[in-house]
């Protein structure tokens, strides 16, 4: 060939080409597949939010299962009953709350502007279920979940999720025998909001006491971990003037 | 002709074995520690990389005559990234569950040494069939060692293999655990991994003096 790819000129001229090509097939493809994209994010949403409070479709040990895609949406209507925000301490309804993103929510009250919490009402079986989702950061980026409670302040259910945990470490935080030990433990002590520790050391891997505020750490995750724990205690911290309202011990 | 010649055949062989790129030519390590606790990581892992060595060598194949080689490694680094993010897009519109299995890997896989180093050992010298098998076979054998590692670490270190319990309940104390058998939790932390590796390569080695340098 007679190009000569040594030259300056042809460098430039050939990352110039380079750029603008890798960058056109990059942002047609994010347009173009974007809708797709965003449907599957709002159905994960509605099947995390339904998890939390129960209603999954795990079968045997060990199975994160959720409510398929064809159906989230009819059984999220079906057992969510009210989706509300949190504004200024006051709960307000608000349709389509669960599409809110907390993390800007988040961002906007650390730099003192007016933010909204997504709170989801639901009821199973005559017993209702108050979700909150929850936003922290893990060892290498960000963690987020729902957790409900009922009017006991019991834990109900939890869903953890991800971005980028270590597989086999951190990453199983979203695994069944991490989530299941939360449920039925409480977030109060006495009468004060204490959250759920992730406990390293802890007397109790069975988890048989449910009143110490307390699970068994995941071995090899300490910061993943810890996350955890402080992301419920912020959670419970923000929701606490509501959950002041429907506690009934 | 038969599909493979033998030069083709040994270029997906030989980095199974005595030209492995983990045990013989020390690269990749950081992921082959990172995600190797469990053997489904490691299987999924394995599995995207072979897709996309094989893709990219041969699409830096294909470029190798006109790109300029004052800046064929910022090239090379595109190229593996753009085709890592298509692939990610891609599966997050249409395998929704799958890409998020993957999305940790993204990251360790544009940054994968051996990538870059067989675009610039391999492909940027040979033509597109032979690079397609050269990255076939490079990722194979990274593989290969991956879920060796994996399926010791996971073993030994959480009594598991796929997340299913294979020496009962350490909790319950059935099974093996009956005995008074403990998982060993050093297993799941990364230095593990590299204990293991040591230990593949000691014992290829041993098995094979060819490969031990002189000194």
């Amino acid at each position: 060939m007679a190009i000569d790819t040594d030259k300056n000129v042809y460098t430039v001229v050939f990352a110039a080409i380079m750029v603008v090509v890798v960058g056109s097939i990059l942002a047609f493809l994010a347009s173009g597949l974007r809708p797709q994209i965003q449907e599957n994010e709002r159905f994960e949403k509605q099947q995390n939010i339904l998890y939390a409070m129960g209603v999954n479709n795990n079968e045997g040990e060990g199975s994160v299962d959720f409510i398929p895609t064809d159906k989230v949406e009819s059984e999220f209507s079906k057992y969510i009953k009210e989706q509300l925000v949190i504004d200024n301490g006051k709960a307000v309804p608000k349709e389509e709350s669960y599409l809110i993103d907390l993390k800007k929510q988040l961002a906007a009250k650390k730099k003192g502007q007016d933010y909204q919490l997504p709170l989801f009402v639901g009821e199973k079986d005559g017993k209702k279920f108050y979700i909150m989702p929850m936003y922290g950061k893990g060892l290498w980026d960000a963690i987020w979940g729902f957790v409900s409670v009922d009017e006991t302040m019991t834990v109900q259910g939890v869903y953890f999720d991800h971005k980028a945990e270590t597989p086999g470490l951190g990453a199983n935080i979203k695994m069944r025998y991490f989530m299941d030990d939360f449920s039925g433990e409480t977030i109060l002590k006495g009468t004060q909001y204490a959250g759920i520790k992730v406990a390293k050391g802890n007397n109790d891997p069975l988890n048989k006491v449910k009143d110490d505020n307390e699970v068994d750490a995941l071995a090899g995750a300490t910061i993943t971990g810890n996350g955890v724990s402080a992301m419920i205690k912020e959670t419970v911290n923000l929701y606490k003037p509501y959950l002041e309202t429907i506690r009934t011990q | 002709m038969a599909l493979l010649s033998k030069k083709d055949t040994s270029l997906i062989l030989d980095p199974l074995a005595d030209n492995n790129p983990i045990t013989i030519q020390v690269l990749g390590i950081c992921s082959a520690l990172a995600i190797t606790a469990e053997l489904k990581a490691s299987l999924v892992m394995a599995l995207a990389v072979v897709f996309v060595l094989g893709l990219g060598n041969v699409v830096i194949s294909l470029m190798r005559n006109i790109i300029p080689s004052k800046i064929r490694i910022i090239v090379q680094l595109i190229v593996v990234a753009a085709l890592v993010i298509i692939v990610d897009q891609v599966l997050k519109a249409y395998q929704y569950e799958l890409s998020k299995t993957l999305a940790v890997f993204v990251g360790l896989i544009i940054t994968n040494c051996i990538i870059m180093g067989r675009f610039e050992a391999f492909a940027l010298a040979n033509g597109p069939w032979r690079s397609f098998l050269d990255g076939i076979g490079n990722a194979l054998g990274y593989g290969v060692i991956l879920i060796i590692v994996g399926f010791f670490r996971e073993l030994l270190g959480s009594g598991t293999l796929f997340g299913i319990p294979v020496l009962g309940d350490p909790i319950a104390k059935t099974g093996l655990y009956a005995t008074g058998y403990e998982n060993n939790g050093f297993m799941i932390i990364p230095p593990a991994a590299l204990i293991v590796v040591g230990i593949i390569i000691w014992v290829q080695r041993s098995r094979n003096p060819a490969l031990v340098e002189e000194n």
